[in-house]
């Protein structure tokens, strides 16, 4: 294991609180790709069915 | 040649550009170059921060905090360089009128503002140690949270206008004004020789730069973030560009209800 020292505490929370961030960040972003993606097709299944 | 052919022929060259601002062209051109995107971020990014975290030394002067640099310094800079990238595609706006490149900045806009943050915290952790101090009203530091502040007033700006382009246009204004911030926390250690932050790590002058065995795989994180914003703007246009089409679909819905 890695001895870090004195700046073990600083070292991990400063990547723990980037890496945190940055999986939120990928997530909201999956997430809210796959709920647009799932809106637009249920609208356009809609304009679909009315045009016949 | 006649000054009317050369328009053309400049207009031409930038055609492979422009095409990027057409949505239908862009879902699918953004749609072939994702896998890239995600290869170019994860072979770079995994390897660059395993081996700033597990293979770097410590420093003489900051012992392992020095690690820290592979975390503050990338998303430092890509809060600075995503809030310029956002200039560039509200210029484009507000000049062309192109859709594309407001709903890019408007997807930028997130990620600029957790990179913000993640600098933000970053440098606070470092400073404790370093500087006996989470927070000074240092020049840099200030900037960043003026920089911070303004990133989230873009995003409330989008989400209090209701119509597509006016929300397009007070947002590329407030972005222009914010470049000021933007250009302030860049060059902020170098209008006033003052404050606890250091110089730049990353510079084109080799004298400036940190030592090679830092500076190596400093490059390849940062790299590693470039692709991984290009990745994350990309998908988030893609959702934005497809929110505008249901947002049309759902108008006409409407209308014809009504």
């Amino acid at each position: 294991m890695l001895d870090l020292g004195k700046y073990a505490g600083a070292v991990m929370s400063s990547w723990g609180v980037t890496i945190l961030l940055l999986v939120l960040l990928g997530v909201i972003t999956w997430r809210q790709s796959v709920n647009a993606r799932a809106r637009l097709k249920a609208a356009e299944d809609r304009r679909k069915a009315r045009n016949g | 040649m006649t000054n009317a052919q050369r328009t053309k022929q400049a207009d031409d060259r930038w055609n492979w550009l422009w095409e990027w601002a057409n949505p239908v062209k862009f879902m699918a051109l953004s749609g072939k170059v994702l896998p890239f995107a995600a290869a170019i971020a994860a072979l770079t990014l995994v390897p660059g921060v395993i081996w700033g975290f597990f293979f770097t030394p410590e420093a003489d002067k900051f012992g392992s905090s020095v690690k820290i640099i592979y975390v503050h310094v990338p998303t430092a800079m890509m809060a600075i360089n995503i809030w310029v990238m956002m200039l560039v595609a509200s210029l484009i706006w507000i000049v062309r009128r192109h859709q594309v490149s407001a709903l890019a900045a408007k997807a930028a806009a997130l990620i600029g503002m957790v990179m913000t943050l993640a600098a933000l915290f970053t440098g606070a952790i470092w400073g404790e140690p370093m500087w006996g101090t989470y927070w000074a009203w240092d020049p840099r530091l200030t900037s960043f949270l003026i920089l911070f502040l303004f990133y989230l007033g873009y995003m409330a700006l989008w989400g209090a206008i209701e119509n597509p382009d006016t929300a397009a246009d007070l947002t590329a204004v407030l972005c222009i004004v914010g470049s000021v911030f933007a250009l302030l926390s860049r060059y902020a250690v170098n209008f006033w020789n003052q404050g606890l932050h250091q110089g730049a790590s990353l510079s084109l002058d080799k004298q400036e730069n940190v030592s090679d065995v830092y500076w190596f795989p400093l490059v390849l994180t940062l790299v590693g973030f470039v692709a991984l914003f290009v990745l994350l703007l990309l998908i988030r246009t893609r959702t934005e560009v497809r929110l505008r089409r249901l947002h049309a679909l759902e108008t006409r819905e409407r209308m014809i209800d009504a």
